[in-house]
């Protein structure tokens, strides 16, 4: 792969030629704010936030779809950027609910976060907002729509998994929503409690229901395990606060494998010394299970017990 | 197998026939160049290209079709020139995207040409939906194999053997046209394998749009016929490269396409010695509104707007006075009367803060309200906005919602600077075409009618008498006492004696204008 040489807010970067914008202003330490961009996921350029001006170019340019070229001069931070940036935001707050108190996404928000760095704020105003639709079926994940800023990243991580494909975008314009297979709820729907999508989420949007009221992520001690279920070893988050364990939550996909609800459940009960009950679906309810049969290994630890009995004897 | 030979035996034998029936018919007349054009004074001034056979031929008979000289074009590319000469041709005659935007068709071709490729496709994009433009569907519905004929020469250029039409659901009549035109091109071998005996295969399938308007923009047209939600993609390649599944794409619009073969017949140099150097030949367009004669006008590019509404459309409905004219739907703006004699062409529309857009050419008298015009506009455009990008979602939601205060007489001071603040947001911050335009119909109107709207937001009053809500019925001594009004008020709002002048309680009244309607004298106005 051939190099190429630009410059981004007066320093000189080199990178692959095939690195977009967002990806060589990363080198350089400069953090351009975006949304929808994961460069895990097929890009989209939806939110618009990572505008950048690169010089000879009479429009803003999305910095996540934009390839460096040698000598591009990109600013990203330009009069034109910010004034961007900060409308984004507020159309975008002006549609959510002013919920940071209570919003278990608190301290993680990439909206907040962005709101803080952009001086945007809240305001009262009679026009619409998005409607207060919660998915409150799953004991694993709450989907709270008034919060969802359609960033689609949920769809696009979802849709990774070839049998998965279960959330979409539903409906346009202004009353765009996701939904679960054709407006299901996470009973009805065929989604497995993968976490894929929370994990993604940048809002309050999609939230591990399991983490809900135990702790706020910055009292929380976060640390990284790797899943033992299987070898490839996805990557979850033990978060503890004064020395006890609290909760599990999906961090990342291991390379092939999806993530997957047997894997955290199993970390939960390998890590928690008081995990909450598991629940499995069991047709289209939530049912609370035993953890033999959660994790399926009821039937092992059965014959376990039989071979070992017959030993002993 | 077509041959050249049978073609020219088709038209021998068709286009007598075709002359006995139009003669007896007696809408069209023979010009000495052997070209049938429709007769009447709205026709002079047209020069019809992309019409050229639309109420003339009959659009169900390709004979009919090959009578005026329908194929030859393809013939002649395909026997005598290389696809390198075919896109030299479309270069030279500069022929620009009728879509609206303008491109190049040339260009576009070449690029796509440009490319090495298993597979290419020509699009042709006929999902026309600019609230009162029918120039599409016209041709569609009156001369299929003009497109048909086009896109397989754009085939042949660019060397695609596949091509699509997308076209909207909403035109069942072109849907059925368009497939009994295939279907009549395939057995004639016009289309499919071997075209003409030759090693050049094409063959064109439709899809069907589901009513979105979003889908007209080429990316997001192409998700739609790859089968997913139709919304635009981010332009990370040029769809002359990387288009439909990936493969190098051309899309070029139902007029541009109908243009085509006959560029190839006449030459470039004909081409381009009609319109005006940048925007050479000619531009059809949907003129309705308050126009007395109102229907599809085709005209020379550069021709002003002032002939297109007096000279073709017979001047104004009422006689009342020209206040504006709105181009290009949703995306265009508001061409105030002083600036009528400004030419038609792409580059001179878009200086004037309007565009050339598909065709839509609205006129307006002093009745219509500027205000809401630019709400009507933006309903619309939120309407159709997908949902994908913020700026245009949320954004035009917004400025329909402050629109939609002003219009209602509640707007308050500073609405019009954030009108203008979001309108450059939007459009600097948009993904695709729809929201980057959304907001042309406020900001031209905001540039040329200001007045409008500072009389809703202060005086809450609408000048034109338009807004419903700023309105007030009142009764002039023009009133006889005929206590008809009273009787018919379903409120009961309006009081008075038996031959004596009846007054309106303004504030129960509701403003259904039944009193106005019921008036035997016409005493009741609305101020």
């Amino acid at each position: 792969m051939k190099n190429v040489t630009l410059t981004i807010d007066g320093q000189k970067v080199t990178v692959p030629e095939n690195y977009s914008i967002i990806q060589a202003a990363k080198e350089l330490g400069i953090d351009i704010p975006a949304l929808c961009y994961d460069p895990n996921l097929e890009v989209v350029g939806a939110c618009r936030l990572c505008l950048v001006e690169i010089e000879g170019s009479r429009k803003l340019e999305t910095s996540c779809s934009t390839k460096v070229r040698e000598g591009m001069v990109v600013n990203t931070e330009t009069e034109k950027v910010v004034k961007a940036r900060k409308d984004i935001l507020q159309l975008l707050l002006d549609s959510h609910p002013n919920d940071c108190l209570t919003c278990q996404k608190a301290g993680e928000c990439l909206l907040q976060a962005y709101a803080y760095r952009y001086d945007v704020k809240f305001r009262e105003h009679d026009g619409a907002m998005r409607p207060k639709l919660i998915d409150t079926s799953s004991p694993y994940i709450l989907k709270d729509d008034s919060k969802c800023i359609l960033c689609g990243k949920c769809v696009r991580t979802c849709s990774q998994v070839d049998d998965r494909q279960v959330l979409s975008f539903a409906g346009r314009g202004y009353d765009t929503r996701i939904v679960l297979d054709l407006d299901k709820t996470f009973e009805t729907s065929k989604c497995v409690s993968c976490n894929r999508c929370v994990v993604v989420c940048p809002v309050g949007a999609l939230v591990d229901k399991r983490l809900m009221g135990k702790t706020r992520i910055w009292d929380a001690e976060v640390k990284t395990v790797d899943c033992k279920v299987c070898a490839y070893g996805c990557e979850f988050e033990v978060l503890s606060k004064k020395g006890k364990k609290l909760a599990v939550r999906a961090k990342a996909p291991s390379n092939g494998r999806p993530l997957c609800l047997k894997g955290r459940l199993t970390t939960e009960l390998m890590h928690l010394d008081n995990p909450d009950k598991p629940y499995r679906k069991i047709g289209n309810k939530f049912v609370e299970s035993s953890w033999t049969k959660a994790i399926s290994i009821a039937d092992i630890i059965e014959k376990i017990n039989k071979l070992e009995n017959n030993e002993e004897k | 197998m077509m041959t050249l030979e049978k073609l020219r035996e088709i038209k021998e034998k068709t286009r007598p026939i075709l002359e006995d029936r139009l003669k007896k018919e007696g809408k069209t007349e023979i010009r000495e160049d052997g070209s049938i054009v429709l007769k009447g004074d709205y026709y002079k001034k047209q020069v019809r290209i992309a019409l050229r056979n639309c109420e003339i031929i009959n659009p169900d008979s390709i004979d009919d079709y090959i009578a005026l000289d329908g194929y030859s074009a393809l013939g002649k590319v395909l026997f005598e020139m290389t696809p390198a000469e075919v896109i030299d041709v479309m270069m030279e005659s500069n022929l620009r995207g009728r879509g609206g935007a303008g491109f190049p068709t040339g260009r576009k071709w070449n690029e796509a040409f440009k490319y090495d490729a298993d597979k290419k496709y020509i699009i042709c994009n006929a999902d026309e939906g600019d609230p009162g433009a029918f120039m599409d569907r016209s041709i569609l519905e009156g001369d299929p194999h003009s497109v048909l004929e086009g896109m397989a020469i754009a085939g042949y250029a660019v060397g695609a053997d596949q091509g699509f039409i997308y076209v909207r659901a909403e035109y069942p009549l072109a849907v059925k046209t368009l497939k009994k035109a295939i279907e009549q091109a395939k057995e004639y071998g016009l289309l499919g394998k071997n075209i003409f005996g030759t090693d050049f295969s094409f063959d064109i399938e439709l899809r069907l749009g589901a009513g979105a308007f979003v889908c007209g923009e080429g990316t997001a047209l192409m998700e739609s016929i790859e089968g997913k939600r139709g919304m635009p993609r981010v332009k990370i390649h040029r769809t002359a490269h990387k288009g439909l599944w990936g493969k190098p794409t051309i899309i070029n619009n139902v007029e541009t396409l109908a243009n085509v073969p006959i560029i190839y017949q006449k030459g470039a140099d004909w081409f381009r010695s009609i319109g005006t150097e940048k925007s050479p030949g000619t531009k059809v367009f949907a003129l309705v509104g308050k126009v007395k004669e109102s229907g599809l006008v085709e005209v020379p590019m550069g021709m002003t707007l002032r002939e297109i509404v007096f000279d073709i459309g017979g001047g104004v409905a009422d006689d009342r006075a020209i206040k504006a004219i709105q181009t290009g739907g949703p995306s265009g703006g508001c061409i105030p009367a002083d600036l009528l004699d400004t030419p038609v062409d792409f580059e001179s529309l878009a200086k004037i803060g309007s565009i050339m857009g598909s065709g839509g050419m609205v006129v307006m008298d002093e009745t219509d309200c500027m205000v809401d015009i630019a709400r009507f506009f933006l309903d619309f455009t939120v309407e159709e906005s997908c949902g994908k990008c913020v700026p245009c979602r949320e954004g035009t939601k917004r400025m329909l919602e402050i629109l939609e205060k002003i219009t209602e007489g509640n707007g308050e001071e500073g609405d019009i600077e954030r009108l203008e603040s979001l309108a450059e947001t939007i459009s600097s911050a948009s993904l695709c075409g729809l929201g980057q335009t959304a907001s042309n119909p406020v900001t031209s109107t905001l540039q040329y009618f200001r007045d409008e709207y500072i009389a809703h937001i202060r005086d809450k009053r609408c000048p034109a008498g338009s807004c419903q809500a700023l309105l007030e019925y009142y009764i002039t001594d023009a009133c006889i006492g005929c206590t008809k009004c009273a009787r018919n008020c379903p409120v009961s709002c309006i009081s008075g004696k038996v031959k004596e002048r009846h007054v309106i309680d303004t504030e129960t009244c509701i403003k259904c204008g039944t009193c106005m309607e019921v008036c035997p004298v016409g005493a009741v106005i609305t101020r």
